[in-house]
C-alpha cells in the first residue's frame, strides 16, 4: 500500500509516484479535455493540416449553428426536442424507479423473509438483460399498444431498467443504519412502515441522492432501447440524436462536440456533488454481507 | 446473500432475528418488493418471454402473417444460427472482446489504483480527473474515439505524424484494419470501464489494516511481495464487487461499436449485438433476431452470476 522504506529512497520514491500518477491521469482525461476544447474553436483550426494544438481563439459558432441563431445553416439538428425528450424520459423514470426501488431495497436490508436471496438475485439479473435484447420484444409490443415514439412509453422502460441498481445500492445505504435506531422505534411503538418512513428514510438521504444521479444518468444514456422505440423526434432523445448526427451530415465533428458538452453537464454537476457518496454506496457490500 | 446475513446474525443477535421474522409474518417486505417486482415482470420478464415464444417462430415484421408457431419449424431459426457463419463470426469476436475487454479493464484499473493509493499530493483533484470519462456516455465515448482513430483528421494519426512516426501517405486506417478495429474498440470500452473499477479497487485498498503491512515489512517484504500476498488476496470482495457492476453494463459495449465501425467493414468487428440489429432492426427478420437475443441474454446472466457467486464466496471467507 504505502512505501515506508527508510532512508533518502524514500522521498525520491514518493516524488516518482506522484508524478507517474498525475502523468498517467492527465492522459486518462485528455480525451474529455479534446472534446470539450473543439466545441469552442473555430472550424478553420480543427480542420487544418498540420494541426492547430493550442486554440487560438474560442467562439460559441457551433451552439449559434445548433440552436438555429446562425441564419447561414439550414438544415440543423433537433436539438429543443432532444433536450425535452431526454429531460421527460430521465426525470420521470428516476423519480419512480427511486421510490420503488428505495422500499425494494429496504426490504432486503431489514427483513428476513422467503426466497430473499432468489428474489434478489432475480432482480439484478433482470439488469443484466442487454437492451439490445429488450428492444425487440418492447417494439413489437409497443407497437400493438401505440407505444412506439412516445416519451412516456420510453420513461416506463427506464423504471424496470433503474430499479435493480437502485436496489442494490438502497439495500446498501440502508444496512449503514445501526439497527437498534430501529429497534427502539420498534419498543416505542412505532409500525414497520412508520419506523421506514420517519426515522430511517430521512437518514438515507445521502443514498438516496446517489441512486438517484444512477439512475438518471443511467436513463439520460441509454440508447439501445430508445434507438429501436423512437423512430422520430417526437420521443428521440441525445443519444440517438447523436448518433443521427453521424448519418445525417457530412460528418461535423465540431457540431457533434458541442453536443457533446450539453449531454455532459448533467453527468458534470452530478460528479461533483455526489464524489464521496458514490464510493460508500458501491463498495459496502464488499465489506459486511 | 442470505447466508452470509443469517450466519451473521446468528452469531450477533439471535433474539433480533427472531423479534424480526415473528411479527408481521413477512408480509410486510413482500409489500415493499411487490412493486417493483411488478414492473420488473411487465417490462422485462415478460417481454422477454415474448421474445422466446417469437424466436420459435419464422417472424419477418413486413410478412404479419408469419407470426404462427408450428412444432415441426420451432427449432429453424437456432438451426440456421448454428448454420450460419457470420453467426459464428460475432460470437467469437464477442468472446474474443469480452475476454480481453475485462482483463484488461481490471489489470489496468488495479495497477492505477496501487498507484493512486500512494499519491500525496492532490489526491481529491486527482481522482476528479479520474471520474472524467464517467461524464460520458457510452454513446459519446464511441463517438470520440471514432474522431479520435479516425485516418484523416484523427487526433491518433496527427499525433503520430507530428512526432515523426508515420508519414503523411501511410496514415494508419485504425478503424478499418484486422486487428486494429478490434483493438481501437478495446481501447474505448477500457476507457469508459476505467472510473468504477478504478474507485472500487482503491476505496478497497485504502480500507485495509495498515498493521498487516508493518508486520509484513518487519519480517522484510518486498513491494511485490506485500502486493502479491497481503493486498491482492485482501481486496477479492472489491474486485468480485467491481466486477459484477462492470458485468451488468457489459452490453453497453453495443453503443461503442455501433457508432465506432457498426461492425464492419466487412463485418470485421461484427458481434451479436450489432448483428442482432442488423438482422431484425434492418432486415426485420424478428423470429431470427429474437434467437440471437436470447443466446446474449443467457451469455450476460451466466456472466453476471458467475461474479456474483464468487462476490458471495469470498464474503463469507472474510
Amino acid at each position: 500500500m504505502i512505501t515506508r522504506s527508510v532512508g533518502p529512497n524514500r522521498r525520491r520514491n514518493e516524488i516518482i509516484w506522484n508524478v507517474v500518477a498525475w502523468a498517467v491521469l492527465l492522459i486518462l482525461a485528455l480525451p474529455a479535455f479534446w472534446i470539450i476544447m473543439t466545441a469552442f474553436r473555430p472550424n478553420i483550426e480543427i480542420n487544418t493540416f498540420p494541426p492547430v494544438w493550442i486554440p487560438r481563439q474560442l467562439t460559441l459558432e457551433a451552439y449559434a449553428n445548433m440552436f438555429g441563431l446562425n441564419p447561414d445553416v439550414q438544415q440543423r439538428v433537433a436539438v429543443e426536442a432532444y433536450l425535452r425528450n431526454s429531460l421527460l424520459a430521465s426525470c420521470l423514470s428516476t423519480v419512480i424507479a427511486v421510490s420503488l426501488g428505495t422500499l425494494a431495497g429496504y426490504a432486503f436490508a431489514r427483513f428476513r423473509f422467503r426466497f430473499h436471496t432468489s428474489l434478489f438475485l432475480g432482480i439484478m439479473l433482470s439488469r443484466a438483460v442487454p437492451g439490445v435484447a429488450l428492444s425487440l420484444p418492447l417494439f413489437l409490443l409497443f407497437n400493438r399498444a401505440g407505444l412506439v415514439n412516445n416519451v412516456l412509453g420510453l420513461a416506463f422502460v427506464y423504471i424496470a431498467v433503474n430499479i435493480p441498481f437502485t436496489a442494490w445500492l438502497m439495500d446498501g445505504f440502508f444496512r449503514q443504519i445501526p439497527k437498534e435506531l430501529t429497534e427502539s422505534a420498534y419498543i416505542d411503538g412505532c409500525g414497520y412502515w412508520s419506523a421506514f418512513w420517519r426515522i430511517e428514510l430521512p437518514l438515507s438521504l445521502p443514498g438516496l441522492a446517489t441512486a438517484a444521479i444512477f439512475a438518471f444518468l443511467a436513463a439520460w444514456n441509454e440508447f439501445q432501447i430508445v434507438s429501436v422505440l423512437a423512430r422520430n423526434n417526437a420521443a428521440k432523445t441525445f443519444p440517438p440524436g447523436l448518433f443521427a448526427f453521424t448519418e445525417q451530415f457530412t460528418v461535423d465533428w465540431r457540431g457533434m462536440a458541442a453536443m457533446s458538452v450539453i449531454m455532459m453537464v448533467p453527468a458534470v454537476i452530478f460528479v461533483i456533488l455526489v464524489q464521496r457518496n458514490l464510493v460508500s454506496g458501491l463498495t459496502f457490500g464488499a465489506v459486511k454481507g | 446473500m442470505a447466508t452470509t446475513t443469517e450466519s451473521k446474525s446468528r452469531e450477533e443477535a439471535p433474539a433480533r432475528v427472531i423479534q424480526f421474522s415473528r411479527i408481521d409474518a413477512g408480509a410486510f417486505p413482500f409489500l415493499l418488493i411487490f412493486p417493483a417486482v411488478l414492473v420488473i415482470l411487465l417490462v422485462i420478464a415478460f417481454p422477454l418471454l415474448y421474445s422466446l415464444y417469437v424466436s420459435f417462430t419464422p417472424y419477418e415484421l413486413l410478412r404479419p402473417n408469419s407470426l404462427n408457431f408450428t412444432w415441426g419449424r420451432a427449432l429453424r431459426n437456432y438451426q440456421k444460427l448454428l448454420n450460419d457463419a457470420i453467426f459464428w463470426r460475432s460470437l467469437g469476436n464477442t468472446v474474443i472482446f469480452l475476454a480481453v475487454s475485462v482483463n484488461l479493464s481490471y489489470l489496468i484499473s488495479l495497477a492505477l489504483s496501487q498507484l493512486m493509493a500512494r499519491v500525496t499530493m492532490g489526491q481529491s483533484l486527482l481522482r476528479t480527473l479520474l471520474m472524467a470519462p464517467m461524464m460520458f456516455a457510452p454513446i459519446l465515448v464511441g463517438m470520440q474515439f471514432r474522431w479520435f482513430f479516425n485516418a484523416n483528421v484523427g487526433l491518433v494519426n496527427n499525433v503520430l505524424l507530428a512526432l515523426g512516426l508515420i508519414q503523411e501517405q501511410g496514415q494508419i486506417a485504425w478503424l478499418v484494419d484486422v486487428p486494429l478495429g478490434m483493438i481501437t474498440i478495446i481501447i474505448a470500452s477500457i476507457w469508459m470501464n476505467i472510473p468504477v473499477l478504478t474507485i472500487i479497487l482503491l476505496a478497497g485498498t485504502l480500507s485495509l489494516p495498515r498493521e498487516t503491512f508493518e508486520a509484513a515489512e518487519v519480517d522484510g517484504a518486498s513491494g511485490w511481495q506485500k502486493f502479491r500476498f497481503i493486498t491482492f488476496p485482501l481486496l477479492a470482495p472489491f474486485s468480485y464487487i467491481a466486477l459484477t457492476i462492470m458485468s451488468l453494463d457489459i452490453a453497453r459495449a453495443f453503443d461503442i461499436v455501433r457508432i465506432m465501425t457498426d461492425g464492419g467493414p466487412a463485418r470485421r468487428t461484427e458481434m451479436l449485438w450489432t448483428y442482432i440489429t442488423r438482422l431484425a432492426i434492418e432486415d426485420t427478420k424478428f423470429g431470427l433476431g429474437s434467437a440471437m437475443s436470447w443466446i446474449t441474454v443467457l451469455l450476460s446472466v451466466l456472466f453476471t452470476l458467475y461474479f456474483f457467486r464468487q462476490l458471495v464466496k469470498a464474503r463469507i471467507v472474510q
